[in-house]
Order: structure tokens, then sequence, then C-alpha cells
């Protein structure tokens, strides 16, 4: 298949230029979602419950609204009723109905003139609880007897005899699993758990929400999509969704935990009832960790079978995940992609999609792709240690390959699993020498990718540079990749293009940035709509030779005569053609709407080195390599830097990171003092490949990146940690105390 | 409540406001003075995105009380290049895709320049512990390690 | 006709059957054919599913063509972070 871009011969495809919002973020001058001040602005402050599962019984505002400088408070009562679906749970969980579901859960927030009288208002609101029994974790909140979160909230796919805390449940495979296993040398079962762990960006939820009693507004908000954010704060609020113009601050890392709506409808309710006065919220660490959606935490249960070759001949997994209190645990893509890696003809996934008294999980980076790969991927390194096959030949031997067909249904196109392998293979780190209580560890990883609804518009300025406009926010140099692809298409300088950020106002429906899509789908959207400009700049300066449009081609940022009746003209440039525009035709400006499907999934492969201590168990990560495929590579360094953070956060996952809850259903642990992500002298450099396998359906071959990568540290630490120990952990976060009791049980036995 | 009036210097200006005990340095840069460089990560001292020197030491402004600035030299990012001129930190930070977000940017680049002026050649190592109390979460520190220390070779005149 | 093959939980909702032939010309039509043919599925396309057409994943195509040849998968609805 070709590409219908260029496929070699690129300009400005590959290079590494400085981002265009460098400067800003380097001295401080980016505006994130907090940094907004308004004239009139009041301060808002949730209230949130202390108890992990409540009735509300009552809530008394008196004291609050006397005191000086408070201008509103709002509980549930201020929202419309009726709403129905995910819209339904969107409104409960931004503000507690009849019962309190997680610690955590707002109750109320409160509107003043300053954040300190706002807190201190909040402390007044007096609610009165009944406290009910609670649940928190996974496998006991399917037991008989344990406390029913919410009657009623399964769907169709549930089977009658389930607990009503299974409010999904999924069933996909294919092939027959008795002769696979039949066919098997070797068969292995094993259970495995992960916990929930938070996205962890740095910047907490902040917004500011202005709207009249005509209930039309403005939202200011660090989102990674605005139109979702609209979307869903119309709906709590029932309104139209045209009624607001979000408009998106820089943001301060999302990892699709800011692809949804906590607060961000309380702002708009609590200004409507202050008359109309913006409202600006800026959550606490504590209350993203305790109110905003970490992922689910998982226990599954893997069976595998092999020829003593080591060929998969049959594969079975059970996946059991709670994503707090509403459904939306992202079983579904655990059960479509936990076998995802490999050729199987035999093999079946059984899902159950849990709530429990915890906040409602949000999407995180490759949302129900790691936990999967921990349970499979160290079954895997399990069977090839048992056959004495290495851990990447036995899965280059499995390894899915164009053509074949995936374990949930369609074939793939090209994709690069095979080369990732063979890169890792090939690598330094691969053959490093190992000490004494060393060991090495392998793991792949996919992402399928994603399209979604896309936007954009690209115009030309008097003077011939460029404006690109896309929806998608730019969280980790996005605004680079587009210049450039922007740069490429036209042919001129990367400092020519300038990429902006538009408000709902400005642009059609916007999908988030998530699901590894912007530099795809939002490149793609601008490539076509550098196309349409060029097209019509063609157009001009056919118009201007009096030739046929057909006669002329786009080279190096210039209209040219082309073929046998052109006639003899000098290029027209871009600048040439723009300074004359207004005289000539007027504006010219392209556009791209769509919803691209030709997205194409990247696989990974990584290596770690670990060292563990065996006094402390403690864990070092000595070398950490990646190597994924990134279709082509748009801006290099960014493409690393994705490769790199996913790793980092796998690294944390794997190892520290941890939802914390006690017997009262408290999280334990909502400062990031006791929750513990990777710091810098937790982590080595980490080493990247960037493998170029181009998807057709991309003009310059480009796939996402974003996810893939924290999909294979988790089992790659736990496969380092068993070549290192001897010890197989099947339970994350792989902790120090509980590394040094598996040894010391390892010593008795 | 009665509020405090402070005087202090910020970024080499004298700069005044008046503000609750009970207030961070960090609310005060932000909400007094409207210097929002300086990021609220946690406020509890653990994530350093509020790195600011005073007196020219390193602190988490979300851990001094705003009273406390009274009569001390504040530097913060918004002071750390030199009218046009940026610091060559930030230049090798940009040059180097040292960030992804840049939420923590700010406090990670004060807080290497800190650094930078006790000991012009860490090691890796030294760096890394110096920055274990600025979370990153988007770059896995590969890339910040490596632009702090070209920094820090260009600074004392070597080529990188 | 075009062949829609569906994932296994589905067959208690289409008579036991993890292949159905519907008549259609777009992703739409074969989808409304498919609930005719087994009301059942209904909720199931309601919620929402993805379909993939000879390998190409289409998460919310209606309008997608699919030919008698062409080989269709129902996909779990997808989502990303
Ligand atoms: S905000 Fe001060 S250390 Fe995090
Ligand atoms: S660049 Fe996002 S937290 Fe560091």
């Amino acid at each position: 298949m070709a590409l219908d871009g260029k496929t070699s011969d690129y300009k400005q495809i590959g290079t590494t230029p400085d981002r265009p919002d460098g400067l800003d973020k380097v001295t401080g001058r980016a505006r994130y979602g907090a940094d907004i001040h308004v004239p009139g602005m009041l301060h808002g402050v949730v209230v949130r419950s202390p108890h992990a599962h409540a009735r509300i019984v009552k809530i008394d505002a008196t004291k609050a609204l006397a005191l000086k400088g408070v201008k509103a408070v709002i509980t549930r009562a201020d929202f419309p009723e009726g709403l129905e679906g995910e819209d339904w749970d969107i409104q409960e969980n931004c503000m507690a109905g009849e019962k309190a579901l997680y610690d955590g859960h707002a109750v109320a927030a409160v509107a003043a003139t300053s954040q300190l009288i706002a807190r201190d208002a909040a402390k007044l609101v007096e609610v009165t609880y009944e406290v009910l029994p609670c649940v928190t974790n996974v496998d006991e909140a399917m037991k008989e007897g344990a406390p029913v979160i919410r009657d009623g909230a399964a769907d169709y796919s549930v089977p009658e005899g389930l607990h009503p805390n299974v409010v999904r449940y999924f069933d996909t495979g294919r092939g027959d699993l008795d002769k696979g296993f039949a066919e098997a040398d070797l068969v292995v079962e094993k259970s495995y758990s992960t916990e929930a762990v938070h996205q962890g960006y740095i910047e907490p939820h902040a917004c500011m929400g202005q709207m009249g009693s005509d209930g039309r507004g403005e939202m200011w908000v660090c989102t990674q999509g605005h139109w979702f954010i609209r979307r869903m704060s119309a709906a709590v609020l029932g309104i139209e969704t045209t009624k607001l113009r979000v408009t998106p601050s820089e943001i301060g890392g999302g990892f699709g935990g800011k692809t949804t709506v906590f607060m961000e409808p309380l702002s708009l309710a609590l200004s409507k009832k202050a008359g109309g006065k913006p409202v600006k919220i800026v959550m606490s660490r504590s209350e993203v960790l305790r109110s905003t959606g970490p992922t689910a935490s998982a226990s599954m249960d893997i069976k595998m079978g092999m020829t003593k070759d080591g060929k998969i001949t049959a594969a079975h997994g059970t996946f059991r995940m709670q994503g707090g209190a509403f459904p939306g645990a992202p079983v579904d893509v655990t059960t479509m992609l936990a076998f995802a890696n490999y050729d199987i003809e035999n093999v079946h996934h059984i899902g159950y999609d849990v709530i429990t008294n915890r906040p409602r999980q949000a999407a995180y980076r490759a949302p129900g792709a790691p936990m999967a790969a921990f349970a499979v991927e160290s079954t895997i390194d399990d069977m090839a240690r048992e056959l004495g096959i290495d851990p990447i030949e036995i899965r280059l031997r499995n390894a899915v390959k164009d053509g074949t067909r995936s374990t949930f249904g369609p074939k793939f196109g090209p994709v690069g699993l095979v080369e990732s392998l063979e890169a890792a293979k090939a690598h330094a780190n691969y053959s490093a020498p190992l000490g004494p209580n060393q060991g090495r560890g392998v793991a792949s990883g996919y992402w399928m990718n994603w399209g979604g609804e896309t936007s954009a518009s690209v115009a030309i300025s008097e003077d011939g540079s460029v404006t690109v406009s896309v929806g998608t926010p730019d969280i980790g140099g996005s605004r680079a990749s587009m210049a450039l692809m922007a740069a490429e298409a036209f042919g001129i300088a990367y400092e020519d293009v300038r990429v902006n950020i538009s408000d709902t106002g400005a642009l059609g429906v916007n999908e988030p940035t998530h699901g590894s899509r912007a530099t795809y789908a939002s490149g793609l959207a601008t490539i076509k709509a550098a196309e349409e400009c060029i097209g019509k700049l063609c157009q001009r300066a056919a118009d201007k030779w009096g030739i046929d449009v057909d006669a002329v081609v786009w080279e190096d940022g210039a209209a040219k005569p082309s073929g046998p009746n052109a006639g003899d003209h000098d290029p027209l440039t871009i600048g040439e053609i723009a300074a004359e525009m207004g005289g000539t035709g007027g504006p010219i400006s392209g556009h791209y709407e769509g919803s691209p499907t030709g997205f194409s999934g990247s696989f990974g492969t990584h290596v770690v080195d670990v060292e563990i201590d065996p006094e402390t168990g403690h864990t070092t990560v000595l070398r950490y390599l990646v190597v994924q495929d990134a279709g082509k590579a748009i801006h290099p360094d960014y493409v690393e830097g994705q490769f790199q953070g996913g790793a980092a956060q796998g690294i944390g996952w794997a190892l520290n990171e941890e939802y914390i809850y006690g017997e009262d259903g408290r999280l334990q642990n909502p400062i990031f003092l006791d929750y513990r992500i990777p710091v810098a002298s937790d982590l080595p450099m980490i080493d990247t490949v960037i493998v170029e396998v181009p998807n057709p359906g991309h003009p310059y071959g480009v796939r996402g990146v974003g996810e893939t990568g924290i999909t294979p540290p988790l089992p790659a630490l736990a496969n380092a940690i068993r070549s290192a120990t001897g010890l197989r952990m099947t339970g994350l976060p792989m902790t120090p105390p509980k590394i040094l009791k598996a040894l010391k049980e390892q010593g008795n036995g | 409540m009665s509020k405090i009036h402070v005087t202090t210097t910020v970024n080499g200006d004298e700069a005044e406001f008046l503000c609750e005990p009970r207030e961070t340095l960090l609310d005060c840069l932000r909400d007094k003075l409207h210097m929002t460089g300086a990021k609220e990560g946690c406020g509890t001292g653990d994530c350093g995105a509020c790195s600011v020197t005073v007196d020219g030491r390193l602190v988490c402004s979300c851990l001094m009380l705003g009273v406390e600035a009274e009569g001390k030299e504040i530097t913060t990012i918004e002071g750390m290049a030199e009218g046009d001129t940026l610091h060559p930190l930030q230049r090798k930070f940009i040059e180097h895709a040292a960030l992804q977000c840049g939420v923590c940017t700010p406090g990670i680049l004060v807080a290497s320049k800190a650094l930078l002026e006790k000991n012009p050649d860490p090691s890796e190592e030294e760096l890394r512990y110096w920055l274990a109390g600025n979370l990153c979460r988007c770059t896995g520190y590969d890339k910040i390690i490596r632009a702090v220390m070209d920094a820090a070779a260009e600074m004392r005149g070597e080529a990188a | 006709m075009v062949e829609i093959n569906l994932w296994s939980g589905l067959r208690r909702f289409a008579d036991g059957k993890d292949r159905v032939e519907v008549e259609g010309k777009t992703v739409g039509e074969i989808l409304d054919d498919l609930v005719r043919i087994h009301p059942g599925l209904g909720p199931v396309i309601k919620a929402g599913v993805a379909v993939s057409v000879d390998g190409e994943i289409l998460p919310n195509a209606r309008h997608a063509a699919v030919t008698e040849d062409s080989e269709v998968f129902l996909l779990q609805r997808l989502r990303g972070g």
C-alpha cells in the first residue's frame, strides 16, 4: 500500500527544531489552569465526603452562608434531575445525590471572595451522614454478601446470578480451547493482581467557570479535550452545548485523567448562583488523589498452552477489574488486547467490570492494557524459562505481523512487533554482562491507537506565513509536530508556521488529545487542510499565468508551471501569492473535518536490568531500553520523550505506586509523600530505539506513540526480578517489603 | 482577620503585599504579586514545582509563609533570564526537549540553577539526588538530566 | 449478503451464532439489519460498538461502505488515554 504523502526525502519531518512554546514554558510565562485571574473572580472549594459509603441525611449550609464573603453554596439540589446513562454517572460523580459513594466524593461546594474564606466556609457546611458498610477490593465486591453499591447498575451483558456490583460482563474469543490445550506440551496457570494507580500529572485540575442566569457560559480549564468538557458540563447542567464556550489553558499533564469532568460543572453552577461572577476552582493534591480518576485495579487468572518449541496453542484469561463506584473499568479493552501481541488460534477472554467504593476511574495511558500485559507477559516469561527458550526468541516465534489474524478478530496490516523485538535483541543492553543479584527482563506491549473526531484549519497570512488551528491541546510538544507537518506539506520554513490550540468556538468538534491520536489525527488534518490551501494557491498562480491549474505544480513553497503546455513563467512563492490574495479572490485557507480511521497500532519491546538488594528487597533499575514502532517519527525528540515518560510511569506502577485503602474505605496515602511516583534518583537514563514501519493510513506514515510505552514495564520488571532472584512476583506493586518477604520464604522453603 | 504588610524583594525589585499569617509564600507570589511561574503541584513540599530561592537558598515556597518573606531576597523563574537572554539552563531545556507539559519546568530550572551555583560540575548521580525533590511525570527525567549536564558544561566553558 | 462476525459473548443474543448474514451497503445498514434479525442485540449496538471492515477499525462510522466480500467484525467500543 502506498502512502499518499511522501515516503522519503523529507526536508522537515524527522528534524528536531525547538518547540514553538518552549520560550513561554522555560520562563514561567505559559499560563496553566490555575494561572488565570479575572476581575471580580470568586474562589470555589468543594466539600467532600470523609466516608467511603454513606447516606446523605441532611446538608445544612446556614453557618457557611453566614460567613462574610461567601456568595454561594450548591448541592445536588442545584442540578437538573432525570439524566440517564453515562450523563447521570458523570453528574452523580461531580456531586453526590442520595449517597456518598467513596472517600472524597463531592457533596457540596462553596464560592467566596477569597480562597481562604471559601475554605473556611467549606468546613462550616454541616453534612449529616448515615455511614454504610463499604467495599474497595474487586474480589471482595463480587462475593455474596458484599455491600451493594447501587442496585440496577448492571447492563444487558451481565448474566444472571452475579452480584449486583458486577455491572458489565465480557466474553470474547475464538477457536477451540480444548483442542488448543490438548496440543500443548506445557500448560501454565497463574493468578495475578495489580493495584489502582493515579495518572499523577503534576498540575492539579483547575478551571474558571462563568455562567449567567441566561445559561450562557465560558470556561477556562486545563484539559486534554475541551469539547468533551463542554459536552459533559452542558449535560450535567442541562443546558445546550453551544451555550458554553471552553478555552483550554496550557496543560500540566493528563495521561488520560483530564478527558472528563470533575469540578468543572460545579464552577459554572456556583457562578450562576453567585450572580454570574466567575468562579475559579483549583484542586489540592489530596483532592486529585482522592476524587479524580485513578486507573482500575485488577485481579486476573491466566492459562496458556505451548508446544515444546514455544508456539502458543491456546490462551485463556479471566479479568476482574474495579473502576470505582461507576461502570467503566476498561475491561472492554483488556479483553480485546490481552493476547494481542501473538498469533493464537484458540483464545478466550472473560471480563468483569465491578463497582466498589472508590473514585470513578478515568483513562490512564493505554487504559486496560498494562494490567493484562503484566499477567500475560509474566506467564510467557515463565514458560520460556521452563522450555529453555530465549525470551525474545519465544516472542518472535509467536509475534503478529502483516496479515496475521488478531486475537480480537480482524487481520493486522503492517505492524512493527517483529522489528521491535529484533532491534531489542541487537541492542548492546541485551548482551550487557550481569552481576550477582542482577537480572534482565523482557516484555512487549501494544496499543491500537485512535483516530476520532477531528477538525482543523490552516490559513495563509498576507506575508505567506501559515497559521494552523487545531483542537487538540499540546501536552508534550505536539505544536512542534503540527508545525513540522505543515512546513513539510507547504515546503516552507518551520519558523513560518504558527500553531494555535483553538477554543470550542473556533472549530468543529474535536476529541481530546487521547488514545495517542494528536500527532496522527490532528497531524493528518493539518496536512489535508494544507493540501487544500495548496490547491487554492496553485489556482491563483494558474489564473495569473492564464493557464490551466493542471499545469501547475507545488514545490518548495512555490507554484511552478509544469508540462508541455504550461508556458514559461517564473515560480510564484507562497509569499508572492499571499501578498496579492486580497485582490485575486480573497483569503486562502483550508479545512479538514473527519474521523480518520487509518490509525494503526504501535508495538514496543522493553528490556530492563535490575539489581535486588537481598538485605532490603529494594529494586534498583540499572538499565532500561525502550524499542517502539513510531511509523514515522515527526519530531524524534518528542517521540523519545513519550517512550521515556511511558516507561517511567510503568516503572512506578510496577515498583512503588498503589492506592492504599483502610478497612474504613478511606484512602491512606493521598499526598505525594506517600503516593510515591518515581523521582530522578530512582531511574537510570532510558535508552530508546525508534523503529519505523510506516502506517499506510497516514500521509507521512505516522503511528500514535503515546500509550504503548506504559504497557511493557510492568511485566518487564517482574521478569527481571524473577531473573535476578528466581521469584515470580504476581502482585503489583513489587515493593521492597513484598520482595523481602518472598526472599525470606524462598530461603526457608 | 487582620492582614500583615510584607515588604520584600522579588527578582531584584521591591515588592509589597498584604497577607494573612496563614498564607504561604507561594500563594502570595501567585495571587498577590501575580507571578504565576512557580506552580503548586502538591502544597506539601513533595513536588518542587513551587521552588524559589530565598536569600540564595532553595526552598519550596508552599512550605514557607508569606510573612516570612519580610526583608528577604526572593528569586523566581521569572527572574532567571536576563532581559531577552535566556539562562543557559533555559536554552538547553528547549534544545534537549527536556520538557513535555512543562509544568514542572520552572521548579526544576530554579533548583538546577541553585545546584550549579554550589557545584558547577555535578556528577549525574549528584544531580539526580539534588533533583529528587522535583517531580516530573512526563519525561522520565532522562532529557532533563542531559540538559542540566550540558548547561553545566557550557557554563564551565567546556564544549559540550 | 454481508457476513458479520460477532464476539463470543454475543452468541447468547443471536441464537447461538457467531456469524450472521445481513443485508446492507454501509456499516449503519448492516448493523440495523443485524438488530432486525436478532433484536436481542439491540442494547449492544445501542451501547456502542466498533466495527472492523477488512482490517480497518471504525470506531464510529455508520456511513462507511461495506461490500459483499468485506470481512466485518464487531468489536468492543474503544477508548484511549
Ligand atoms: S507545591 Fe511546593 S513542593 Fe509541591
Ligand atoms: S514535563 Fe510534565 S511534569 Fe515534567
